[in-house]
């Protein structure tokens, strides 16, 4: 599968464009603010319903414009897919494929994957544990429908004791068998949620090992570790042990929903310890593990989009990380830098053919296909 | 619509409508006007029965359920079975297994589900009155039929564990795939819980 042609209409900051790309590499360069992400946002559209980059729709509208509209060709095994998304402002989006609309926007994620990889993605080591949770959360999800409901159920019942204890701190009284019946359900969800967390990250930690060390060259050592309140001890003592304080703070103290995953390298916590390109790596790796976990378990190539990413990253963990995702079990890539001379010589230096894109002002210059027959 | 409306009777009256479930203020002034349009007697008729509602109405001795009188017709249904008590949330779910024809047996309805964050709690509940007809000799089975929700499921266990010491027997309706329906089309969710809890083919009843 591959994404043949795309054409825009008042996205972002094109008026008007028309772009067919290579099959296996293709770049985007071009100065600041020229619209080299926006293509990605496009291309993301098109595989998954909505952006990457922008939290609703209306931002994608060309300034001054009622309507946007992004058509894409993919070629498939089965033939030519027609992909089109357009947003007229006030209305709701209509997504056609093939000329078809879908009962649920949902039914077209999967059909074309995607993975992007963007310098935001660098929240997963600095932001909070609640991003690295969602990080697993999102992966498990995919495979597991189970899973998302158990921890949905989760997050209720641990609303509703939170709710409880709330009650309880303001009214001083207590009903203790109705704290044991919250406590319960949440031992009777976490349970599950737990166990299948640690067996994800059992099965993730050689792939991200795997892909940091093929970045980097293997000069460091990366560990994951998946830290949980209920790998210490017995979650149901845990959380009568600590009811008292529970009440006071109004809020449950233990539980899954505190989960982290530190992440080490050389032994340190990257958070604290790694440079800003150990970071990076780091990132990529995560990112590129997710696909290969993905992949292994049966889902079809995605495009990979790479947003920005030789910035901060050194001469020989970019031309590792090009030669990486041009292999084969990856599927079509797409480049933004804002060096033409860098992003070209890269892929020289891996022997990779690409097609080069001139971005600027909302303007897509390709040059003549420069495949480089090697 | 944030301005005040020209007419204080006005403003109240839609002021009442608006605090009903999924009405907003343009909906409260509009069925505000529609009343206004209507004879006299028709507007009365619609208050008076509101009035009479909420000062008349009882809840059934037995199972609490809404009624006329002080036992509702099911349970002063002689020809009702009356070793079973299926237990519910509210009277729509008596209407719903009511409309089923499949059911025979009394019901209790508890007016509601545990759920702390709308302030329910066990003593909101008809929990002490379900005890008491449990403990009863005529009663053998308890069903619950509650919510699959997470809080359904939540007040169905707590509700196990307070009838376990009558020593009465407790089952719950069966949760799956539903009838008519393909496989590939049931929710995995559900696809996956059915197959947890499958029934030996002979006693499946399909009437």
């Amino acid at each position: 599968m591959f994404l043949k042609k795309i054409e825009l209409l008042n996205f972002k900051n094109y008026e008007e464009a028309s772009l067919t790309f290579d099959p296996h590499v293709n770049c985007f360069t071009g100065s600041n603010g020229g619209g080299k992400t926006n293509l990605l946002e496009a291309i993301h559209y098109m595989a998954m319903t909505k952006g990457y980059f922008s939290t609703t729709d209306a931002q994608n509208l060309r300034h001054d414009a009622s309507m946007f509209h992004i058509q894409a060709e993919f070629v498939t095994e089965r033939g030519l897919d027609t992909v089109s998304c357009t947003l007229r402002s006030g209305q709701k989006k209509q997504f056609l494929v093939n000329k078809t609309e879908y009962d649920r926007l949902g039914e077209h994620i999967g059909r074309f994957p995607v993975v992007v990889i963007c310098p935001n993605d660098h929240i997963i080591i600095t932001g909070g544990s609640d991003v690295r949770r969602r990080f697993i959360d999102g992966i498990i999800s995919q495979v597991d429908k189970s899973y998302l409901f158990t921890l949905m159920s989760y997050n209720q019942a641990l609303l509703q004791r939170n709710a409880l204890l709330k009650k309880v701190a303001v009214s001083g009284f207590m009903d203790a068998g109705t704290i044991d019946l919250w406590n319960e359900r949440l031992v009777e969800l976490a349970g599950p949620v737990y166990e299948k967390r640690t067996a994800f990250i059992n099965e993730f930690q050689p792939l991200f090992n795997a892909s940091f060390n093929f970045i980097c060259g293997g000069t460091e050592s990366t560990d994951l570790q998946y830290q949980s309140s209920l790998s210490d001890e017995d979650f149901k003592a845990a959380l009568e042990k600590n009811l008292k304080k529970d009440i006071e703070l109004r809020y449950t103290t233990l539980g899954i929903h505190k989960d982290d995953l530190q992440i080490f390298i050389n032994g340190y916590p990257v958070k604290r310890y790694a440079s800003q390109g150990q970071q990076k790596s780091v990132t990529i790796a995560l990112k590129l593990a997710q696909f290969e976990y993905l992949s292994k378990i049966g889902y079809s190539k995605p495009m990979v989009l790479l947003d920005d990413v030789f910035d901060k990253l050194d001469d020989n963990r970019v031309s590792r990380l090009m030669e990486l995702v041009s292999q084969d079990r990856f599927g079509q890539l797409f480049v933004t830098d804002t060096s033409e001379t860098k992003l070209s010589s890269v892929f020289q230096k891996v022997q990779v053919k690409h097609k080069i894109f001139h971005v600027s002002d909302g303007k897509v210059l390709q040059t003549e296909q420069q495949l480089h027959e090697l | 619509m944030n301005q005040h409306l020209p007419s204080r009777l006005l403003e109240a009256a839609v002021n009442e409508f608006s605090r009903l479930p999924g009405v907003g203020r343009k909906t409260a002034l509009r069925l505000v006007l529609h009343l206004l349009r209507q004879p006299n007697s028709d507007v009365e008729r619609f208050g008076n029965a509101l009035i009479n509602l909420r000062q008349k109405i009882n809840y059934c001795d037995e199972c609490k359920n809404i009624t006329d009188s002080a036992v509702c017709d099911i349970c002063a249904d002689k020809k009702r079975d009356r070793s079973v008590i299926m237990i519910v949330e509210d009277i729509r779910d008596v209407i719903a297994i009511e409309g089923t024809h499949q059911y025979r047996g009394l019901y209790h309805v508890l007016g509601g589900i545990l759920s702390p964050i709308d302030g329910i709690g066990p003593s909101q509940l008809n929990v002490d009155s379900l005890i008491n007809r449990a403990n009863g000799e005529d009663v053998e089975e308890l069903v619950m039929a509650l919510s699959t929700t997470m809080e359904g499921e939540t007040t169905s266990y707590y509700l196990y564990k307070k009838l376990q010491p009558t020593g009465k027997k407790v089952t719950a309706i069966a949760r799956g795939i539903s009838i008519g329906g393909e496989l590939e089309y049931t929710d995995e969710v559900t696809l996956g819980r059915s197959i947890l809890n499958r029934t030996l083919y002979s006693e499946n009843k399909t009437v």
